[in-house]
């Protein structure tokens, strides 16, 4: 058969799981990167990552609002999708991701954003007229009290809720780890690692995005770039991604020393079909390289020109360097055959449900969201977290 | 032909009773529900396959009367149940050969084996009917499920085909109809042996490698099957309670 050596089983010549399942845990993993990125300012006071609070907390939102999409596209029967909240199997992982989607979602993000905001939203339902007004007043709920104690009580519930969306974005992204993890018939994923490399990863990824995505917006506002503010965010993605490779190393170190009955077969393809993306994209280029720029920038303070630079660099490797490790947990998984004596592979379609196109356009999605959330409650101006800096007298 | 009106009315009559007896049985055939089974009490039942490895003669019967059965898909990568042929060097049981060339659909073309260390036999596969199934604890909406009597079905019209339980199964049993772009797979021929028949790959076999079981029925071959043999289930280290019981299966078999 074309694409095949060894021996598959016949039912594994087509993979089940296309680019789209690739995107899935790329985009949470950045929701809750961004998400943990921005409650370092919030919960742990670090003033220094508060000019990207605000953007991170929409990225977050943005990613987070078309990260059940891929999924709905992957599956063969997206009307039935509803059941998994009406009817679930709760002792399936993946019945789950409807309830922690909408708790992240709704409890977590919204409120937190919109807590936060509330103050803007009403300044400029106030200051509006005709159909914006109507639209600030409806994201306002029509209720202007911005007193100062009710923007206290704000700040206080938006503190809890910050408090409890950091182990909501370590569940939501551990989860989908889980749903990896949990597959004891596919030894690529089972391991109890994959729930806390998935998560350190998303931390890593969303940091790195949240980094690339300051220099952007400041690009476009033509403003000077907050140094501290990028210099504590490269320590954090640095500190960050160390935890993760040495994860990802432990997991790699303790296959290669046990050298199970799967191990051959999973030897063979990273050696083969999994060498570019998993040695070069992943290790190497997207891990290795950034690891030794972000840990020579703690060492050499370089001028701020050439510090931007290598940011930008180590942030745009980090991320492909996360996403060649989706590639490889989701593909990769699924180019072995379980009975070990053989591979299949992947070939992309281009303009089909489960093509590249598709997935170009979810990945172009969120930003288009996000220029539309940045219009409506713009992150910066002297206007930013001033209810809680006003709360806080 | 001889024939007074006697016995040309005897034969009719006959005839006439036969082609409804056979009208209903069919139409219960067809029908593969429970409850068209009136008389038929899952929770009496238990029900797993005995395989003799040492009877197979890679035939490709059972894949074929499965696949006209069950209108499983024709294309060489859809199988309800299929059989696979191992070449192993008994001294290095970790690199069998093994081939199954359209699913073992079309038999297997005869393959010499002239190093007489080698041994060849084939493996006849479909789903375990595990009791702890993997692919029924990963279904998000449980649309796969066990039945009372021991036997992992799929409701189609409830499979979001989300791909999970495929990917949960150990032994590549499952497969997407892209028919109905909902999950497939071996159903033990549910709508047969509710009504009192064997599965269409027992009933085809030519020579008796593959007998279903009813483990609760005391009176059911298998117990003695079970005794007398040394039998092994398919990747026993999974522990998902298969009950495919393999007699002869050889420590090379994945």
């Amino acid at each position: 058969m074309p694409g095949v050596e060894g021996f598959i089983y016949p039912n594994e010549l087509e993979l089940q799981w296309s680019v789209l399942i690739v995107l899935y845990p790329f985009i949470t993993g950045l929701v809750a990167g961004a998400f943990i990125l921005a409650s370092l300012e919030r919960v742990f006071n670090v003033e220094a990552v508060k000019p990207t609070y605000r953007l991170a907390l929409l990225t977050a939102l943005a990613f987070l609002l078309v990260a059940p999409l891929p999924l709905q596209l992957h599956l063969g029967h997206p009307e039935r999708s509803l059941e998994m909240y009406l009817t679930p199997h709760t002792q399936s992982a993946m019945a789950m991701f409807g309830f922690v989607y909408l708790w992240y979602l709704m409890v977590v993000l919204v409120l937190e954003i919109w807590l936060d905001y509330r103050k803007d939203i009403v300044l400029k339902w106030r200051a509006s007229t005709g159909v914006t007004k109507l639209v600030y007043g409806a994201m306002a709920l029509w209720s202007d009290n911005i007193s100062e104690s009710a923007l206290k009580l704000d700040d206080r519930i938006g503190r809890a809720l910050t408090v409890i969306g950091i182990p909501s974005a370590f569940l939501l992204h551990g989860y989908v780890g889980f749903i990896f993890g949990s597959i004891k018939a596919n030894p690529w994923w089972s391991t109890p690692l994959m729930p806390i490399v998935f998560l350190f990863s998303a931390i890593v990824s969303g940091i790195a995005c949240i980094l690339l995505l300051y220099f952007v917006t400041c690009w476009y506002r033509k403003v000077p770039v907050d140094m501290p503010c990028v210099d504590t965010i490269a320590k954090y993605l640095y500190y960050a991604f160390l935890v993760d490779f040495s994860l990802e190393m432990l997991d790699l170190i303790h296959r290669l020393y046990e050298s199970d009955e799967s191990f051959r077969a999973l030897d063979f393809m990273v050696k083969t079909r999994l060498f570019t993306s998993q040695i070069v994209l992943q290790i190497l280029l997207g891990t290795v390289v950034p690891l030794a720029i972000l840990g020579v920038v703690q060492l050499v303070r370089f001028r701020h020109e050439v510090r931007r630079v290598l940011y930008v660099l180590a942030g745009s490797l980090t991320l492909m360097g996360i996403f060649a490790m989706r590639w490889n947990v989701v593909i990769g998984g699924q180019l072995f055959s379980k009975s070990f004596l053989g591979y299949t592979s992947y070939k992309m379609a281009f303009a089909t449900k489960e093509g590249l196109l598709p997935a170009i356009v979810l990945m172009i999605l969120p930003f288009v969201i996000l220029w539309v959330l940045i219009r409506l409650l713009p992150p910066w101006g002297h206007e930013a977290g001033s209810a809680r800096s006003h709360a806080r007298g | 032909m001889n024939q007074d009106r006697r016995s040309f009315l005897g034969q009719t009559g006959k005839l006439l009773i036969l082609t409804a007896s056979a009208a209903v049985a069919w139409e219960h055939i067809l029908a593969g529900r429970p409850e068209d089974a009136p008389n038929y009490t899952a929770t009496d039942h238990w029900w797993g396959m005995a395989i003799d490895i040492e009877k197979c003669i890679g035939c490709g019967t059972c894949v074929r009367a499965c696949k006209a059965e069950n209108d499983v898909p024709h294309e060489d990568y859809m199988f309800r149940t299929w059989v696979e042929r191992y070449v192993v060097d008994p001294a290095d049981l970790d690199h069998p050969q093994v081939d199954s060339r359209n699913g073992g659909y079309d038999g297997f073309h005869e393959r010499e084996v002239l190093d007489t260390r080698l041994k060849m036999f084939f493996v006849p596969k479909l789903c375990n009917h595990c009791a702890h199934s993997p692919c029924v604890q990963v279904c998000p909406v449980g649309a796969t499920f066990e039945s009372p009597d021991g036997v992992v079905l799929v409701d189609k019209t409830y499979c979001l085909g989300c791909r999970y339980c495929v990917q949960a199964c150990p032994y590549g049993c499952r497969f997407i109809d892209p028919r109905t772009e909902t999950v497939d797979k071996c159903s033990l021929c549910y709508h047969r042996i509710t009504k009192g028949l064997t599965t269409a790959c027992c009933e085809t076999c030519p020579t008796g490698a593959r007998t279903l079981a009813d483990l609760k029925d005391p009176k059911d071959p298998i117990h003695a099957f079970l005794r007398d043999h040394k039998v092994q289930v398919l990747k026993p280290q999974m522990a998902t309670g298969s009950k495919m019981y393999y007699n002869g299966l050889d420590g090379s078999v994945r």
